[in-house]
């Protein structure tokens, strides 16, 4: 469990395994949602806004807003839709792309 | 390409229940849906879900792992994971599965898509730290995480659902701030008498408020003027109820302003659509047996209006057995037998929901948001300038998107699309009908070039990439 993170675990046992955030390293549960893991973590920021940089993180946790677009292997993905593996590299998605998705 | 006798869209109760029906009937069924696992969101992960957790989650969450595992009927073919980009008249949905693209066509079509948050435009809304409550729901099944310090603010029973396992969980929220008010109570009594036809309902809502009071979970109702204050994240909510101002410092804010039928799939499918004053949202139009003015193309669940789980669950296995009997598999005076009771059951679990759609009216803010609050969250576009787009002449919000990019965005609509016609509607005095939604264009969710690509020569037309 992560004290400096907004959301409280409640079922923090289980296999963990490494995916890298922006370039920090994460001990996250494997198979969750992304999205959930990354939050659980204290991740606050997913994304800047293509239009003015604003910050944003996970709004639906349903694949329907887009808040949670993130960088995997160069593509754009939804975190929320996305499952944690082993050694997953996730970068914040940089603004203006997201418009050609 | 594939085919089936019954092609659904969406597993949650009611493409689990036409499903369920429809295999027992004789019917081969194929089931798509974009999570891994079956129960859409309202029973998401239910068959999954650790013990501890169901027992936060309450009854009427377990209730849905029976319809779950109903699927593994020989007959069914779930396809988890499938993200449906486009669907046509003809009744073929192309779909990707992992990266890979395929096509799929249904001798009948049912689109279950289900519900959608409706949009919440409350300055401050788009900041880290403000979610659904739906999302803190999905959240709560599928990962079992909460948050900590959280403010749930808006209007329905939902409010006091989550907050009712917040508190179970042992995280109970900061506070409740609801947006009805007393004189929406007042204008709901009418329809008492018929609510009480479905008194269950009203007796788990009125269970859960119980439970929040005995928990001591502040209360704040007929609230106005919400906003979400915080530099780069949610820091805290401010509202004004009992005439006074308040700052309530929390890390989580939660909204929620009931939820409106997601009508991508329909639209793209160029179904007809009305305006349902009472749960002020566009519905598709259909009969009682779930089928619109498209041969054999039907909906059932939240997506073909707000109804809650049972009613899903009720009409999924109406299409199922119509279904049945439009191709030969069942004798349409058994089909009528089997679906009388059907029938009854709806009729009273659809007799709360006038009491409930009055007495928990969207909030003012949602229905006319301030100038300077942003409506389309991807575009930022504010509701100000949708509302120039108006005085230019813009009538619909199709015309919106040649003004602005309102719409425009990777999210197509989905969280700006009722707001936007409601200001547009508003700004120039017309009705919602006469001003229309965005016309939705294939692909539906973001699909790369090259999944189409493999799936020529019988891809999609040119002019969708
Ligand atoms: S959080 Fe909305 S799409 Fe992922």
């Amino acid at each position: 469990m992560n004290d400096a993170s907004p959301f409280l675990d409640l079922d923090p046992g289980g296999p963990r395994v490494s995916v890298r955030f922006d370039g920090t390293d994460h001990a996250l549960p494997e198979g969750a949602n992304l999205a959930a893991a990354l939050l659980a973590a204290g991740v606050r920021v997913f994304r800047a806004t293509p239009v003015s940089g604003a910050p944003r993180a996970p709004f639906c946790m349903m694949g329907a807003c887009y808040d949670c677009l993130v960088l995997i292997d160069g593509v754009t993905r939804q975190a929320c839709m996305t499952r944690v593996t082993d050694g997953l590299v996730v970068e914040r998605a940089p603004g203006r792309d997201l418009h050609d998705g | 390409m594939d085919e089936v006798d019954l092609l659904i869209l969406g597993a949650g109760p009611a493409g689990m229940a036409a499903a369920a029906e429809a295999a027992g009937a004789g019917l081969v069924v194929a089931l798509l849906d974009e999570q891994a696992r079956p129960g859409g969101q309202i029973y998401r992960d239910v068959t999954a879900v650790p013990p501890a957790r169901a027992a936060i989650l309450g009854p009427e969450y377990r209730a849905g792992r029976p319809l779950a595992e109903g699927l593994a009927d020989p007959r069914i073919r779930h396809i988890p994971g499938a993200t449906a980009w486009k669907i046509d008249p003809d009744r073929t949905i192309a779909y990707s599965v992992d990266g890979k693209a395929a096509l799929i066509r249904g001798r009948r079509l049912l689109i279950a898509s289900g519900a959608l948050e409706r949009p919440v435009p409350i300055p401050g809304w788009t900041l880290p730290g403000v979610m659904t409550a739906g999302a803190a729901q999905i959240l709560l099944k599928q990962s079992g995480i909460l948050p900590r310090r959280a403010v749930i603010a808006g209007s329905g029973p939902l409010l006091y659902l989550i907050a009712a396992q917040m508190v179970r969980a042992g995280t109970p929220p900061l506070a409740l701030v609801e947006t009805q008010t007393r004189g929406d109570l007042l204008a709901a009594l009418p329809h008492l008498p018929g609510a009480i036809r479905g008194w269950r309902s009203m007796a788990k809502g009125l269970g859960w408020i119980a439970e929040l009071k005995r928990a001591g979970v502040p209360r704040h109702r007929g609230a106005r003027d919400l906003a979400v204050d915080g530099a780069g994240r949610a820091e805290a909510l401010a509202l004004t109820a009992g005439g006074r101002r308040r700052t309530i410092p929390c890390e989580t804010v939660l909204l929620h302003e009931g939820v409106v039928p997601n009508i991508q799939a329909t639209r793209l499918l160029g179904l007809p659509h009305r305006w349902d004053q009472a749960q002020r949202c566009f519905v598709p139009r259909h009969d009682r047996w779930g089928e619109t003015p498209l041969p054999g193309i039907h909906v059932a669940g939240d997506g073909a209006g707000i109804g809650g789980a049972l009613v899903a669950e009720l009409s999924g296995r109406l299409v199922g057995l119509c279904a049945a009997a439009a191709l030969g598999r069942l004798d349409p005076v058994e089909r009528d037998r089997r679906a009388a009771p059907l029938f009854r059951t709806l009729a009273r679990e659809r007799a709360v929901r006038p009491f409930l759609d009055a007495a928990y009216p969207p909030g003012p803010q949602t229905l006319s948001p301030a100038d300077g609050t942003i409506v389309c969250r991807c575009e930022e576009v504010t509701a100000g300038e949708i509302r120039r787009h108006a005085r230019l002449g813009c009538k619909g919000p199709n015309q919106a998107k040649a003004f602005g990019r309102a719409g425009m965005g990777p999210c197509q609509g989905r969280f700006c699309g009722l707001a936007v016609t409601a200001i547009l509607a508003e700004a120039n005095g017309q009705s919602p009908d006469e001003t229309g939604y965005f016309r939705i264009r294939p692909p539906i969710k973001p699909v790369t070039l090259a999944e189409i690509a493999a799936m020529a020569p019988t891809g999609p037309d040119k002019d969708s990439a």
